[in-house]
């Protein structure tokens, strides 16, 4: 049972670090919008990257011309 | 094209008005359109290549504004210094970052919007929409773009913004609120770290340990949970020293005395290797405790900050008149005895007296009247009503904390001190309990030290321990926050603790009219043609004639007329708080109260009481009437009903006239009414209802309901209401749905049930515990277990909360 004896301090400097971890998500202001983030990820734009999707694309604006 | 009426706008969502051609090509499919705003939301949308916003969105968007060119102009005045001094901030030279304050965000897809739209700008370096209190934080390079050209950008896809100090309240409450969660992590974070320890150290108690080993652990989790006691739990400390300064017993004493002892005493054990030790119990009920209140504090951040939109009242700019010309500065800087003149659209911007001009006032947000009042020279204006017809120059009379607005709230702050608390009565009880306790030890250990002095010290933290009021302190507090959890997710926002206590007990409901029983929209009901022209004939000469007029009654004409309206009025001459009158095809039409067309026989016409009635009529005769009247909400009926069978009086207070009260209490089914009430006057009500000992809960919406709900014992603020209001209230019905009112009582009397069955199983175990302890039976880690599982049980008891009301 001597493992404890560095297992237990091993413990007590993860629970160290894990507080230093939140003390810096609070102070960055990662809790500042608890609801939008989840929603963010959902909504990004990858649109250009799928193939046949969105040929009027602002980033084409002769194509986009061209169809009106 | 889009002949029949079911069609409703892709946009908004409203049904497309008949003969309107409006609509926007969107993911190659046309999609009509209700009318020019959302037409050029739309294409704005479409154009920037975010259609993916119609697929994102889980709600549908609010109307778009068409925007008026003058108000674009008007947000050049931004980019003036003078007034960015107040809201800007200078990072670097040129960049320069602003807070605003976003209206008309409804899904998450509108932050995404947003924020592509607005961060593709040329200039903007950073712009981020924070969706929980919508607000949005804009950095941007000066030299490549200005503030206006931003809020620009926001206005031309639907959405409004207004620049805020974001440095007052808000730099407080993210203080406050980082506090709490870093105090609540490191109790959270310890309480798992100590309960693991004591978990091998209680096996060890029953199978044995090597005592070396034990001595560790013990020393580990005194290190753990010091900066629990010292760091987490010592806002606990600091109120209970407060209380006892104030020569009270507060919650918090007990709190305070139980984590102290109950802390010093395991320290003690620690360090002379004898007795018990608790630090599990010490953290775990920091640790709860702080979660409850961490809630409670969102849910008042939450409401406070509709408060500070409460400054969007009062206009950020006036134009002063001066020798020179007129000139645009900012309000803070009006002094009395300027003059300012006042647009027809816009806020007055202080008190004053009007010296030029002649226009109807909507005072609508002060005073709940429905209608406009017609104002000439010599009367008063009060800051922060709206001008609707024509220009006005004003001299101002009083400034900042001498205005009307200023001395409601002023109202507001000190009724809101006053409140009638029924909370504190806990409170006592706990102090009766804890004096009684702290007594009772001092005797047990007194009576132990006589007998058998090396046992006292440890029947006596025993006896303290196992009486420890923990159960009796999360009681009500954990019962609370998992109401309000439920609550809060059926649209219910409780902004203060003793909202439900005071709820679960109120015999009196009283209403407001205007924005709560009913939408507070004008809306035509009915159209009593009195000549042979058809009703769509009348409506189109009547919107005609309103076209371009900001007063709600014009509105109502103008979204019941065709589209494209044929008829064009000529010479177009309105008379304040009367009606207007214009050529069209040659005939002068007259569009007016009773006054107005008194000239020519309305005899055949029947008079209605409760609507306001508008004429139409031209040189000869009269040809219709239309009668306009505030619409009543969905359910609202089935509500009052509902709140009369579980045995409350319900009771309507409304600032109209008596006429258009009691027609809306005869549709709802509501006995008891007061009209014709001022502020003043509907706090009497509520005070003689009080005086009687009954318990009044307050539903309203407008700032004129403020003082009052701020009076009542409970009182409910209705989403769609003004700010102050919500501030001023217990809680917010977000839904506007009136049956959630009925609901929150409901789970409010649960709730107080759930307190009481809390209450009795704490006081039950205590009163058991207590003998056995004070005879010595009870061995400190039996006591530890005892307080660890009385608090569990009432925590588990209060989670029966979180199912919704129904089941």
């Amino acid at each position: 049972m001597e493992i404890l004896y560095i297992l237990i301090p091993l413990g007590l400097l993860v629970f160290a670090v894990a507080i230093w971890g939140f003390i810096w998500a609070v102070k960055t202001g990662q809790f500042d919008d608890m609801e939008g983030p989840a929603h963010r990820i959902l909504m990004d734009d990858d649109d250009i990257r799928i193939p046949n999707r969105h040929a009027d694309h602002p980033g084409n604006p002769q194509e986009q011309a061209a169809k009106k | 094209m889009n002949g029949e009426n079911e069609e409703n706008c892709f946009h908004c969502s409203l049904p497309v008005p008949r003969n309107t051609h409006y609509h926007v090509e969107i993911d190659g499919v046309e999609q009509a359109m209700c009318c020019p705003g959302c037409e050029a939301v739309a294409k704005a949308i479409v154009d920037g290549g975010l259609t993916s916003f119609y697929q994102y969105r889980t709600d549908t968007s609010t109307t778009a504004r068409a925007a008026v060119p003058e108000v674009l102009q008007e947000l050049t005045l931004y980019d003036k210094p003078e007034l960015q001094r107040t809201f800007v901030s200078t990072d670097d030279k040129d960049i320069k970052q602003a807070s605003l304050i976003l209206e008309g965000i409804v899904c998450a897809a509108c932050v995404w919007l947003n924020e592509r739209h607005i961060s593709a700008l040329p200039g903007v370096i950073e712009f981020r929409v924070n969706y929980s209190s919508h607000r949005a934080r804009v950095r941007w390079d000066d030299t490549q773009i200005h503030l206006s050209d931003i809020l620009k950008a926001i206005t031309s896809i639907g959405y409004l913004a207004h620049p805020f100090d974001a440095g007052r309240q808000e730099e407080v409450y993210k203080k406050e609120r980082s506090n709490a969660l870093k105090r609540l992590a490191i109790a959270g974070l310890g309480a798992i770290q100590v309960m693991m320890l004591a978990v091998a150290l209680y096996a060890g108690d029953y199978s044995g340990m090597d005592a070396g080993l034990e001595h560790f652990m013990r020393w580990v989790s005194l290190l753990i949970a010091t900066p629990v006691v010292f760091y987490s739990a010592r806002s606990f400390f600091s109120s209970a020293w407060r209380d006892l300064k104030a020569h009270q017993l507060g919650m918090d004493v007990p709190v305070s005395i139980a984590i102290g002892l109950a802390y010093a005493a395991s320290c003690w054990a620690t360090i002379s290797r004898s007795g018990e030790v608790y630090f599990d119990s010490v953290t775990m009920f920091t640790f709860f405790l702080l979660a409850g209140r961490f809630l409670e504090m969102g849910a008042r951040q939450k409401a406070g900050q509709a408060a500070e939109e409460l400054v969007k009242l009062l206009p950020a700019m006036a134009t002063r008149i001066t020798d020179e010309g007129d000139e645009t500065i900012v309000v803070s800087e009006l002094l009395c005895g300027d003059k300012v003149r006042i647009k027809p659209g816009d806020s007055v911007p202080a008190d004053g007296i009007i010296l030029e001009g002649r226009s109807s006032i909507d005072e609508s947000l002060l005073t709940g009247e429905s209608h406009p009042l017609a104002k000439s020279i010599d009367d008063k204006v009060i800051g922060g009503t709206v001008n609707i017809e024509s220009p006005l120059v004003v001299e101002v009379q009083e400034v900042g904390e001498d205005t009307v607005l200023a001395s409601i709230q002023r109202l507001l702050d000190r009724a809101q001190v006053e409140k009638p608390s029924i909370a504190k009565t806990a409170d006592k009880v706990a102090a009766v309990f804890v004096g009684f306790l702290l007594v009772l030890v001092s005797l047990v250990a007194f009576w132990w030290w006589q007998h058998d002095p090396d046992q006292a010290f440890w029947i006596a933290i025993s006896l303290l321990v196992v009486t420890c009021p923990c159960a009796l302190s999360l009681a009500t507090p954990a019962a609370m926050t998992a109401a309000t959890g439920t609550l809060t997710r059926l649209g219910v926002l409780t902004t203060r603790g003793h909202a439900l206590e005071t709820l679960a007990k109120v015999t009196h409901v009283v209403l407001d009219k205007t924005g709560t029983l009913t939408k507070g929209q004008l809306a035509l009901e009915s159209v009593q043609l009195i000549s042979d022209s058809t009703e769509q004939q009348c409506l189109d000469i009547a919107a005609a004639l309103e076209l371009g007029s900001e007063h709600p009654v014009a509105k109502v004409f103008l979204s019941n007329a065709s589209h494209p309206n044929t008829l064009v009025a000529e010479k177009i001459e309105a008379i304040p708080g009367q009606g207007v009158t214009a050529r069209i095809n040659g005939v002068q039409y007259r569009l007016g109260s009773a006054s107005y067309v008194a000239d020519i026989d309305t005899s055949a016409h029947k008079p209605s009481l409760h609507s306001s009635e508008i004429f139409l009529a031209n040189d000869e005769r009269l040809l219709a009437v239309f009668s306009l009247s505030d619409i009543l909400r969905e359910q609202a009926a089935e509500s009052v009903q509902a709140l009369k069978a579980m045995g409350k009086q319900v009771w309507l207070v409304s600032g109209d006239n008596e006429a258009a009260v009691s027609h809306i209490a005869e549709q709802v089914g509501i006995d008891h009414i007061h009209h014709s009430m001022k502020p003043d006057g509907k706090l009497d009500v509520i005070h003689k209802l009080q005086a009687q000992g009954e318990i009044v809960a307050m539903v309203g919406d407008g700032v004129n309901d403020a003082p009052v709900l701020a009076a009542a014992q409970v009182s409910i603020a209705m989403g769609g209401g003004t700010q102050l209001a919500q501030a001023s209230a217990d809680m917010v019905l977000l839904s506007e749905h009136l049956p959630h009112l009925v609901d929150a009582i409901k789970m409010a009397q649960r709730s107080v049930m759930i307190v009481k069955q809390n209450l009795s199983w704490a006081l039950v175990y205590n009163l058991l515990a207590l003998p056995l302890a004070s005879m010595g039976y009870v061995a400190p880690w039996m006591a530890a277990i005892g307080m660890s599982a009385s608090s569990l049980v009432v925590v588990v008891n209060a989670l029966r909360l979180n199912k919704s009301v129904d089941d």
